[in-house]
């Protein structure tokens, strides 16, 4: 049940990781690189979101601790933070978990791009942007490569990996050695919109949320009939929270200015939630509530 | 343990019992059975087992820290209930 060995300091394959963002997934992907006695540089703007993003790490930390990730008596990897993006020149892989949005991103990744030591991957966090579209604003484009963890990514132990039509073959195996100290089962796909698993889910949860806006079911129908009929281990709607329904909209819109889809055009009651605050479990109400 | 202290810890863990089925019911929206497992199939996700904790430590001034940080304490509500006597009952032994 506990991971002690897994979890053994040493920085496996001597890897120290840069996350650039303290968001929900920035917090998240520390958490796990924190988990495996890796450490981490975590990189934001922002000092107060930084500060925040700690006491969310702990808090990560102890729900990895619940969930068997994370033995009590276990090392866990050191963790720094920086508000300026000097420090990534000495790490072995850079993992930026910016807002879904694609002018961010690529300001992002053109900072990152002059900053870190050539030869290092240089990665996105993205739930739907083409990696070929960020790799555009690098100085060196096939050093860039997209991930899509999941969240909490120290609890679901697959990543979707996509590279992009001129990542290099070095940077594939770089980003290899990262995500096997990591724990991470990589499984690669091709760049397009939303890749393989937002494709899917973002416009199903699209879905479920205009059933519930239609007055077709509730929002515990909806997710008990996908859990106990389909299967699914979480609800669509559960999923949004745990997402973050800012950032599906974000992502929905990505799908649809790139697809057409008019399923991925976000649907009123998503939009509605956005307008409220109501973001989620991260802000304690979304379409359920949230006690922390 | 005297006779009254175990007395005061069956009225207790009786509370105990019932602050945890009514944040269950106010969280899910249902009603529980003390022993039935919370997580098992058609049961609640695991990520509302943290949830559980954070309420069990303001609510009843524990602390669920080392070995006691595991999903196998908060799968019942009996087993949350035991949890919560037997931390309070060591914090008041490592402060008599």
């Amino acid at each position: 049940m506990h991971l002690k060995t897994e979890a053994q300091p040493g920085t496996p394959g001597g890897q120290r990781i840069a996350v650039v963002g303290a968001g929900v997934m920035g917090v998240g992907i520390a958490t796990l690189a924190l988990v495996r006695g890796l450490p981490v540089l975590l990189v934001d703007v922002d000092e107060a979101r930084l500060d925040d993003a700690r006491a969310r790490i702990a808090a990560e930390l102890r729900m990895a601790q619940l969930m068997g990730r994370h033995s009590a008596d276990a090392a866990t990897g050191v963790l720094e933070t920086a508000t300026t993006a000097g420090g990534v020149a000495e790490r072995t892989v850079v993992i930026e978990a910016t807002t879904e949005d694609p002018r961010i991103k690529a300001k992002v990744i053109a900072e990152l791009s002059a900053a870190v030591r050539p030869g290092t991957p240089l990665v996105s966090n993205t739930s739907s942007i083409p990696i070929d579209e960020l790799a555009s604003f690098a100085e060196r484009p096939e050093e860039v490569v997209g991930t899509h963890f999941m969240n909490p990514p120290y609890l679901i132990p697959t990543v979707e990996v996509i590279r992009g039509v001129r990542t290099g073959e070095d940077t594939m195996a770089a980003l290899g050695r990262s995500l096997a100290a990591l724990g991470q089962q990589p499984i690669v796909v091709k760049d397009a919109p939303g890749f393989v698993t937002s494709r899917v889910l973002h416009p199903m949860i699209n879905d479920a949320a205009r059933i519930v806006q239609e007055g077709t079911a509730s929002v515990e129908a909806v997710d008990t009939l996908m859990e106990n009929c389909l299967g699914h281990r979480t609800g669509p709607l559960r999923t949004a929270d745990l997402i973050g329904i800012d950032n599906l909209v974000d992502s929905l819109r990505v799908l649809f200015e790139r697809t057409g889809d008019e399923g991925c055009r976000p649907c009123e009651l998503l939009l509605e939630k956005v307008r409220l605050g109501q973001h989620g479990r991260k802000s304690g109400r979304g379409f359920y509530e949230y006690t922390n | 343990m005297t006779q009254l202290g175990v007395h005061d810890a069956t009225a207790d863990s009786g509370e105990v019992e019932k602050d945890i089925l009514r944040f269950l019911e106010a969280q899910t929206k249902r009603s529980w059975d003390p022993r039935v497992d919370l997580f098992a199939a058609g049961g609640l996700s695991s990520l509302f087992a943290m949830q559980l904790v954070v309420h069990l430590e303001q609510t009843h001034g524990i602390s669920i820290r080392g070995a006691d940080l595991r999903l196998d304490n908060f799968r019942t509500v009996a087993s949350m209930v035991a949890l919560v006597y037997r931390l309070r009952g060591a914090a008041g032994a490592s402060g008599a």
